[in-house]
């Protein structure tokens, strides 16, 4: 469950996709992969649960508000009547209430998305910046350390759990070492300075210009996107070695070499342009993970995003939370695979 | 002939190590090259594209290359730094390979990789660069050069492409430019036309060419001389026009193995082949 | 002794030999040249060590561990590791060495609980889809595809949510997200065999198409199946152990290494050993399914590294 191999190869979701894709067009595939989303996430409300309404309500509810929300759902009615009227719900905008903090999921979502997309961001930026020069270095120079490195990186990266990394690194960089801060987005006097604009701290206080909010800000987010980060980084880099690999034994590449082009202008100019479009795939692959594994994440840094809000639903049986907050991911997966998607169009010649 | 040759080779190897043998794909040829037009003939594997290959310096990683000579215009090119190599290749020594189809970069545009090999030598602004490159797409007789310029390697045909390597690889003007099996990946229809633009340069600018093939014929109509490889070995060496003259019966096998327009085949010969062939020629080339 | 020693030898001409007389030698030698391989491989024989060694521990772990993992001694808890207790005690006065060798019994049972579900649903639909073409393949595919297009961890989670937790959810959650990958080998290898011969004699003589599917496309795609579900096992652990960690899988006091660590959160600043060591095993039981893996793709797919 740690992100690192939980991520298929290259191309599982891109490939999903492209059956839809051969079959409806691109519009159509991405229609029809959220109503599937919409499926999934109806037969784990209404058909998995013993009592949905349980579920739904919390068991602390009155009778008549069991009652009420019985209705409501329409589990008196045929099964394709109640997906009908959940498909008009959620399209609505409507993801109903959380028993947990009795505020509508979509708020709740609203409020919590920003500090995911900001620790997930973060992580796969380090994962990239330094995860693709990583792996082209280690396909130019097979063999050397820094090959044996990726490779030791990228198994390591698929066997460490990822809530254990986190722990660790508190344990290491907050606890013993002090060089950053413990778990939560700002410290406790740092709180409430800056009004959420975009709800990314960092963006809020740069935008503001509270630099001390920004430092403080910064010194918490650095591990968590450290750890997560650290799974992109395996994932990228290994992939992006075994793409230049491939690229590197081209003929064209022979070709520049005939021409007297420098290696650093063969390494970059000619094999990498070749590889940045499987790169964006992966790229994008792995920050839909990070998403995702951001659920363990944040449990243990006390990060206050999706994945907190999700596991902590969970742990109380609050159904509305524990599906919108599903839906929003898996609505955002889609969302970024169909951006890598655009922006493959955009990158190779071929496919224009 | 001048005094000294354009390109010196004498005993060149190249063994391949793996892990548990070692293969000689060349062992120990020698030859002298001016500016004229030298054919390699072969078969797959006898070692033909390797000597091209070595003499640029472009082996893959895991071959071994060793020789008494190997000299460019007096230059050891057994000897030269890397970035000596680098400013031998392209301008002075270049190469044509076999198919467009992978030989060029498929997200750069056939253009901006002809300006490339223009740029990397001389130092030349964007815009004459492109000058340049739109001038050698005319030179190898591309209709209308500035469309061209700006399309993808796989939007163009296969002959096109071949001009197209050909212009990149003559834009530095080299001295000597070698050809392995430039016209085999591509229809026969427009082969004699690659050819013909392809001598036609190489005779205006009075380069030298080493002119690898399989193609006997086309060779020996080609070339001012040829060398029949065989096993990593040469054979026979012959003027380009007096091949019927030939007496190893390596060659001869190959000569009578060509299918004649006059002659309706019954059955093809086949070639029978002499391990003798592969002792060593000079018994003193052996380390 | 002479017997003895002449066997093996025997054995391994038989296996290596170049004709063989039957189906079942065709099998092996095929086998033998693969472990051949595999065995020059030194990654994957440290990786196979550790799988070794986490069996024996799972069968010998109440003859090895030398306390009873559930119980408590709460004078001695807490305790670092070294003296009596090598990997030190929990918050409650647990060993922590025998409550990992026992949570490598629960790790396992996992890992072939998951395998012995996931292999079989993803092997019919896949088969199914495959061998029926037309419309029972799009509809087949198209939920192939949905669940692929979703974040499986957190389908998993959702799932565990509405199924409850437990250890016996917790796996049919991790089925029911993992299959998509298995029912699309299936369906490939099924395509290939769908068009030989044997299949259209059976058809001629008969059979059913269900009977074929079971007699003849399933027994043909099973291996390949199989070697996925082993090369995927590391994640499976990975899984299972977040599902533990947070409350999901495996519930207290049971030693479930997932778990372990979520009880040893709370110490991690003070008391790290207790979060820390069931991590380690953990690291190292995936570590070996990963370097076996790694090794096995290596064999059985050369051209892909």
């Amino acid at each position: 469950m740690s992100i690192g191999q939980s991520l298929p190869g290259t191309g599982a979701l891109a490939s999903a996709l492209g059956g839809f894709r051969r079959a409806y067009g691109l519009v159509g595939s991405v229609i029809l992969t959220l109503l599937g989303l919409l499926v999934i996430t109806f037969v784990i409300a209404r058909v998995v649960p013993i009592d949905p309404v349980l579920a739904v309500v919390g068991d602390r509810a009155t009778p008549e508000l069991y009652e009420r929300t019985r209705l409501e759902l329409g589990l008196d009615r045929p099964l394709y009547v109640q997906f009908y009227l959940y498909l008009r719900q959620v399209l609505s905008g409507d993801l109903g209430n959380s028993v947990l903090t009795s505020r509508p999921v979509i708020e709740d979502v609203a409020r919590f998305f920003p500090a995911t997309l900001e620790l997930a961001t973060a992580a796969t930026l380090l994962g990239v910046v330094v995860g693709v020069p990583m792996g082209v270095l280690a396909a130019v120079r097979r063999g050397s350390w820094l090959d044996h490195l990726v490779r030791v990186v990228g198994l390591a990266g698929y066997s460490i759990p990822v809530f254990w990394l986190g722990l660790v690194g508190l344990l290491l960089f907050y606890a013993e070492l002090g060089w950053v801060e413990g778990p939560g987005r700002l410290s406790v006097g740092y709180e409430d300075i800056v009004d959420p604009v975009t709800g990314v701290i960092l963006l809020d206080a740069a935008l503001a210009g509270e630099w001390d909010v920004f430092r403080d800000a910064f010194a918490h987010l650095i591990l968590p996107a450290s750890v997560l980060g650290y799974f992109s980084l395996a994932y990228i880099s290994r992939m992006t070695r075994s793409f230049m690999l491939d690229q590197l034994s081209q003929e064209y590449v022979t070709t520049a070499r005939v021409k007297g082009v420098s290696e650093a202008r063969i390494i970059w100019r000619h094999a990498f342009r070749n590889i940045t479009v499987p790169l964006v795939t992966v790229i994008a692959l792995s920050y839909a993970h990070l998403l995702e594994g951001s659920v363990l994440t944040e449990t243990v840094f006390a990060w206050p995003g999706l994945g907190a809000y999700i596991t902590s639903s969970l742990l109380n049986v609050d159904m509305n939370a524990v599906l919108g907050g599903t839906l929003v991911v898996g609505l955002a997966f889609v969302g970024v695979n169909l951006l890598s998607d655009l922006l493959y169009r955009v990158l190779d010649p071929r496919a224009r | 002939m001048t005094a000294t040759p354009l390109l010196e080779v004498e005993d060149l190897r190249v063994r391949f190590h793996t892990d548990s043998r070692t293969v000689e794909a060349v062992r120990g040829i020698s030859f002298a090259l001016g500016r004229e037009k030298l054919g390699i003939v072969g078969e797959s594997g006898s070692g033909k594209s390797q000597t091209g290959r070595a003499i640029l310096r472009l082996t893959p990683p895991s071959a071994e290359v060793t020789a008494r000579r190997l000299a460019f215009d007096g230059i050891d090119l057994l000897a030269a730094t890397p970035r000596a190599m680098r400013r031998i290749r392209g301008a002075r020594i270049s190469m044509v390979m076999q198919d467009p189809k992978f030989s060029l970069n498929p997200v750069m545009t056939v253009g901006e990789q002809i300006a490339e090999a223009h740029r990397v030598h001389r130092r030349a602004g964007r815009r004459e660069a492109r000058e340049k490159a739109l001038e050698m797409l005319d030179a190898v007789r591309i209709r209308d050069p500035r469309r061209v310029y700006d399309l993808y390697p796989h939007e163009v045909s296969g002959g096109m492409g071949q001009r197209v390597m050909i212009a990149m690889m003559l834009v530095p003007d080299p001295d000597l430019l070698i050809a392995d099996e430039p016209t085999s990946a591509l229809d026969v229809t427009v082969q004699m036309q690659v050819l013909a633009i392809l001598d036609d340069l190489v005779s205006r600018r009075g380069m030298g060419l080493i002119f690898i093939s399989h193609d006997l014929d086309l060779v020996a109509s080609f070339c001012d001389r040829v060398l029949v490889m065989y096993g990593g070995q040469i054979v026979e060496t012959c003027r380009g026009g007096a091949l019927h003259e030939a007496s190893h019966p390596y060659t001869r096998g190959l000569l009578a193995a060509l299918p004649q327009v006059d002659r309706p085949p019954r059955d093809l010969p086949v070639i029978a082949r002499d391990p003798a062939w592969l002792l060593p020629l000079p018994p003193e080339g052996r380390p | 002794m002479t017997a003895a020693a002449n066997r093996p030898a025997g054995l391994r001409a038989w296996l290596r030999e170049e004709a063989p007389s039957s189906r079942l030698q065709a099998n092996l030698v095929q086998l033998y040249a693969g472990w051949r391989a595999l065995r020059r491989n030194p990654l994957a024989m440290i990786g196979l060590a550790i799988i070794l060694v986490l069996l024996a521990v799972a069968a010998l772990a109440p003859w090895i561990a030398p306390f009873d993992p559930l119980h408590q001694d709460l004078a001695n808890r807490l305790t670092p590791p070294g003296g009596a207790h090598p990997l030190g005690t929990d918050d409650l006065g647990r060993d922590i060495l025998s409550r990992i060798l026992h949570g490598a019994r629960i790790t396992l049972t996992i890992v072939v609980l998951v395998a012995v579900a996931v292999a079989p649903l993803g092997l019919a639909i896949g088969c199914l889809a495959g061998y029926f073409g037309g419309w029972v393949d799009s509809v087949l595919m198209r939920i192939t595809d949905v669940f692929m297009a979703f974040p499986r961890l957190i389908l998993a989670l959702a799932f565990v949510a509405a199924l409850g937790p437990g250890i016996e959810n917790a796996v049919l959650a991790i089925a029911i997200t993992n299959w998509p990958p298995y029912a699309r080998i299936a369906r490939a290898e099924t395509l290939t065999i769908r068009r030989s011969d044997f299949i259209a004699a059976a058809r001629l003589q008969g059979a059913s198409s269900l009977g074929i599917i079971w007699g003849h496309v399933v027994p043909l795609t099973i291996s390949s199946v199989i070697v996925r579900v082993t090369l995927d096992m590391a994640g499976i652990i990975l899984i299972a152990a977040g599902l533990g960690f947070l409350g999901l899988g495996a519930q207290p006091p049971s030693p479930e290494w997932g778990a372990m660590i979520a009880g040893g959160r709370k110490y991690i600043l003070d008391q790290w050993w207790v979060a820390t060591m069931p991590g380690i095993a953990i690291c190292v039981v995936s570590l070996g399914f990963n370097l076996l893996g790694d090794g096995l793709r290596d064999v059985l797919d050369p051209k892909q590294r």
